[in-house]
């Protein structure tokens, strides 16, 4: 296994392809995490999934963290995984607190519709191009988002 | 939750079809909303949430040795699946070597998981689709598994024997002995199921091209594991990403290309004899030695040096007080539980709490699949539809 995130073969045509794309890369026990400036984001999807090298085209989870009260708040998180190539990746993009709004990747990997509909529901973030985002866990007229740090786990809102 | 399908004004045909949540064959509580065109099936929804527990943000207030027992409540069919793939989660942030005689014995209890999980699925399907006599016999073979995890682990079902660090105990004396006596009697349980099923024209009818799905598609969909496999996949992550010393094991891959219900069924009845398979031969080859890993700061103390020592005594204190603080960082791990990949996605930020704990659970990714399976057929289909594709609603909701 490399030690060196920058052997990845991903990140290195990502490097080469959208130079501008990339905030930052990590390397935590073999496990490559790329930050992606949310602009690119769906080019750089797009491209990871048709690049006949890599072909990420099983988009295995979407999820987010709340950094609350840092700012920006927001961490989207996707988890791709390549069968042909055996390899995983971790796409990362940051967001702001304040109204957080991504495009929705179900034109790309249909598998993210029912993910991106529970990250709406338990933390907020709307997904601009989401066929049918709705609340997924919790009841229809549910306040608040309960996957927020500042959403308490006990007691009344 | 509630979603509809509005009527369209003036047509008389359209019939809007809520089914369930308490409908039986949906397995625990889905619900679909069904647009009908006659007896077929135009669009589908699923409604889902009715058994939302907040798994997840409870995480963030349990240690993370107290995380492993909720794990068992997610996927309650295979919840040795479910302590392996947090345990491991866990395992790997920590940078922790697990001994081989646990390792061994974690495949070993999981492929046991899995023919348990698989003998619920073949009864209920087969009752699904009216065959009454091969869920009685499933649930007889499920019951000496059962008894087995309850002598190893106390519990039949909530087992939480896994722990971070190893095993919670030794298995008992003679524990094999039972596993052996279940291992020499099971494929004539199989052939039995099969008689029943295999080549009966009922059960053909409708199974036999029902529920199709393309490789292209069940990969776009997010499907894994058998429901994968039976549409032409070899990826089976315990030969693809071994991880609990898989890799010594000597099984084989089941797959199939029809991409039907029918295939699904005999992927799943194979995997069963392949699980037979590995679990016979971690019968054969375990090893001795340890059953935790030696890390004291992690893994509780025994009992005996807990009352003699003072070192013991005050990680003791320490465990169950505190917790340990594994290192700031994320990992994501993935095992093939019986319905696929099941991923836990661990965030820690030094705290001895997870900062965050995300479940892949398979059968939330694999229920977004269904409507693509039903749309377009008959209101009976849609019921083999939920069967094949195998979801247990306490994943599926978290």
């Amino acid at each position: 296994m490399p030690h060196d995130v920058e052997a990845n073969l991903a990140l290195q045509k990502l490097r080469q392809a959208f130079p501008e794309a990339i905030e930052e890369a990590q390397l935590f026990r073999d496990e490559v995490t790329i930050y992606i400036a949310a602009p690119h984001f769906l080019r750089v999807a797009e491209f990871l999934r048709d690049d006949p090298a890599l072909q990420f085209s099983f988009l295995a989870d979407v999820t987010a963290l709340d950094r609350y009260p840092q700012e920006p708040r927001f961490e989207l998180v996707y988890q791709l995984l390549s069968m042909t190539a055996n390899q995983r990746l971790r796409l990362k993009v940051r967001l702001s607190g304040d109204e957080p709004r991504f495009p929705s990747v179900v034109s790309l990997w249909p598998s993210a519709n029912l993910f991106e509909c529970e990250v709406f529901d338990l933390f907020g973030v709307v997904f601009e191009g989401h066929p049918f985002l709705r609340r997924l866990l919790m009841p229809e007229k549910w306040e608040g988002h309960p996957l927020r740090k500042d959403y308490p786990t006990e007691g009344y809102r | 939750m509630p979603v509809t399908i509005e009527k369209v004004p003036g047509a008389e045909d359209q019939v809007i079809l809520s089914m369930g949540p308490q409908h039986p064959s949906t397995h625990g509580v889905l619900r679909l909303v069904l647009e009908l065109e006659g007896e077929t099936v135009i669009r589908a929804l699923v409604d889902i949430g009715y058994l939302h527990t907040g798994f997840e943000k409870s995480y963030e207030r349990l240690t993370y040795s107290q995380g492993i027992t909720l794990t068992d409540r997610m996927d309650y069919l295979a919840p040795l699946s479910n302590n392996l793939g947090f345990c491991l989660a866990v395992e790997k942030l920590l940078d922790l070597e697990i001994p081989a005689r646990a390792q061994w014995i974690r495949v070993l209890l999981t492929e046991l998981t899995r023919i348990q999980s698989h003998l619920v699925w073949l009864g209920t399907h087969a009752i699904d689709l009216g065959a009454m006599t091969v869920f009685l016999y499933c649930f007889r073979e499920r019951e000496e598994i059962l008894n087995i995890f309850e002598a190893v682990a106390g519990q039949r079902m909530m087992t939480s024997y896994f722990r971070i660090g190893g095993l919670a105990l030794e298995p008992p004396l003679g524990w094999l002995k039972r596993v052996e006596s279940f291992a020499k009697r099971f494929p004539a349980r199989i052939d039995e199921y099969e008689g029943l099923l295999t080549r009966n024209p009922i059960w053909l009818s409708r199974t036999k091209d029902v529920g199709k799905i393309s490789l292209e598609d069940a990969i776009a969909y997010g499907l894994s594991g058998p429901s994968l496999r039976g549409s032409g996949s070899d990826w089976d992550l315990r030969k693809k990403q071994p991880y609990s010393s898989y890799e010594k094991f000597d099984f084989d891959v089941v797959s199939r290309t029809e991409g039907d219900v029918y295939a699904r069924y005999q992927v799943r009845v194979a995997e069963m004899r392949q699980s037979l398979r590995i679990v016979n031969q971690a019968m054969e080859g375990l090893p001795e030695g340890p059953i935790k890993a030696d890390a004291p700061h992690i893994v509780l103390p025994d009992r005996e040096s807990m009352k003699t020592s003072i070192e013991g005594l005050i990680y003791h204190f320490k465990l169950v007080t505190e917790g340990f603080h594994p290192p700031v960082g994320e990992v994501y791990q993935a095992v093939e539980s019986p319905r696929g990949e099941l991923g836990y996605y661990m965030v820690s930020d030094g705290s001895p709490r997870p900062f965050r704990c995300h479940v892949r659970a398979p059968s939330f990714a694999n229920l977004q699949a269904l409507p693509k399976l039903i749309e377009g057929r008959l209101i009976a289909d849609v019921v083999a539809c939920i069967g094949t594709i195998d979801i247990v609603l306490g994943e599926v909701d978290r």
